[in-house]
């Protein structure tokens, strides 16, 4: 119970700075009372209660397995299996990433509002539900790559310039529409569930391998995974455009 | 009555969302793991947690966060009214816009408990060299920074890949400079910044940005506010390992 107060505290906290920014710019410079208060703080305590039985659930179910699993699979050394393990915390950690969800929803809302897709109910949450699963096999592939790069020490800092520069070169072929998503959705990606699990996952790994530092080789996996969604995306956008 | 359908409705479907993620871990545990010391009864308590928290997270953006974001960008756009007759934008009549940008991205990175975490893994691994607070808010200046440009962005309603290549230029450079050790710490504070709350409301406020500058299209013009946010920290990041180098040299060469 005491964790669970303590969770409630972090979730509130997170929101603080966002309130304190508004509320100065609502007395200052706006000089008016938001209207609809109600409803919106309403949506607040929700958003606050929601986060702190999210992360209180992942703590005692999801992080332990995660972790574990981690570090007993860096252990046996099973490279296919690795790989797949990979893919897979890669590919499920950012199907269930609340602020992709949120931005996923976001995007559908704009592109039927722009007359991209029809403005139904199925054809937004198809759109939504096809820009996730492209992120999350962006992020499969992304963790794939890392762990490749960690077990036959390829350089990190060539690969993220390489990918950059592939980012970029694609932009100009990509239909314009997507460029906007394509380059937030590396941003968002990396969120909450996605994090603690990627991180223990690498630094267990170079731990587990020996010989690796594990602040320079455990990092970087995030890096690559907030770099993948970008060329997936785009990449998603070129084909569905040209076929 | 609404609220209690419309929740239930988004925590049935983050359900569904959910399943193949537990149902994975749990398979592949039992195969892999056999020996767990994890009771089957905590691990079903946690994902109902999960996802019921999940539910309740999406149904309170839709009410919350979102419509926070749409409402800030639509008052400050408001008390900020600039184009001539021909329907050119004074991007420069919408500077309330950028404060507000800017103050967002500062309040919201400077107090983010994850970014707190790996300030203070590096200051351990750099030997005090990199201050905890120095990193904090080089990285909260990176996001504000970030931020307010993309705010600037969306309002002239200029390419987003021309900012994009120009910033991957600059780090280019800098990386091909900065302290090995820095790089990848660098590199990974660009994700971490922008956490779960943060992500919606900057994504709302883009998006009613550009709905209500005139001219301006919410698909084209109303991303890339998480990008520049994701972008400019590891900019920042790299600038401050480069000024500590500087610094440490320079006091290294004053005091013989």
């Amino acid at each position: 119970m005491k964790h669970f107060a303590r969770l409630c505290y972090a979730s509130i906290r997170d929101l603080l700075p966002i309130f304190v920014v508004i509320a100065l710019f609502q007395i200052i410079v706006l000089e008016r009372p938001i209207q609809e208060l109600f409803a919106l703080s309403q949506g607040i305590a929700f958003v606050v209660l929601g986060l702190t039985l999210f992360v209180y659930g992942l703590e005692l179910a999801l992080f332990p397995i995660g972790e574990a699993l981690a570090y007993a699979l860096a252990e046996r050394g099973s490279l296919s299996l690795l790989v797949a393990f990979a893919f897979l915390l890669g590919f499920g950690t950012t199907i269930a990433e609340p602020a992709l969800i949120a931005v996923a929803g976001e995007a559908s809302e704009a592109a039927a509002a722009a007359g991209a897709i029809l403005p139904s109910t199925d054809a937004k949450s198809a759109y939504a539900v096809g820009l996730r699963v492209v992120v999350a096999v962006a992020v499969g592939t992304a963790l794939v790559i890392g762990v490749l790069r960690i077990v036959l020490g390829w350089s990190l800092i060539k690969m993220i310039m390489g990918g950059y520069a592939i980012a970029v070169a694609i932009t100009f072929l990509a239909p314009p529409e997507t460029i906007g998503i394509a380059y937030d959705s590396g941003g968002v990606t990396t969120s909450t569930v996605t994090v603690p699990l990627v991180a223990a996952f690498g630094v267990g790994l170079a731990s587990a391998l020996g010989g690796r530092n594990p602040m320079t080789d455990g990092f970087g996996l995030i890096a690559l995974a907030s770099l993948t969604p970008m060329l997936f995306v785009m990449g998603y956008g070129m084909i569905t455009a040209w076929l | 009555m609404a609220l209690i359908i419309d929740t239930v409705a988004t925590i049935l479907n983050t359900g569904i969302n959910v399943l193949p993620v537990a149902l994975f871990l749990i398979v592949f545990q039992r195969l892999i793991h056999r020996q767990s010391n994890l009771k089957v009864g905590q691990l079903v308590v946690g994902f109902v947690f999960v996802v019921i928290g999940l539910g309740l997270f999406l149904a309170g953006l839709e009410r919350g966060l979102f419509p926070l974001g749409r409402l800030m960008a639509e008052q400050l756009t408001a008390v900020s009214r600039g184009e001539n007759a021909d329907g050119l934008v004074f991007w420069y009549a919408y500077y309330w816009v950028f404060i507000f940008a800017f103050a967002v991205g500062f309040g919201t990175t400077v107090a983010e408990p994850s970014l707190l975490a790996v300030a203070l893994k590096a200051n351990e691994e750099s030997g005090g060299a990199i201050h905890v607070w120095g990193l904090r808010v080089a990285v909260a200046l990176g996001v504000a920074f970030g931020v307010a440009l993309g705010c600037f962005r969306i309002v002239t309603g200029t390419p987003l890949h021309w900012y994009i290549i120009a910033g991957y230029v600059v780090l280019v450079i800098q990386t091909a400079f900065s302290p090995k050790l820095i790089t990848a710490l660098a590199y990974d504070t660009g994700g971490v910044t922008t956490s779960t709350v943060t992500v919606p409301l900057v994504a709302a406020l883009g998006l009613g940005l550009a709905e209500n500058v005139p001219g301006r299209d919410p698909l084209l013009d109303g991303f890339g506010l998480i990008a520049f946010a994701s972008l400019f920290p590891i900019m920042s990041v790299l600038a401050y390992a480069q000024l500590t180098a500087l610094w440490s040299r320079r006091s290294r060469r004053g005091s013989p």
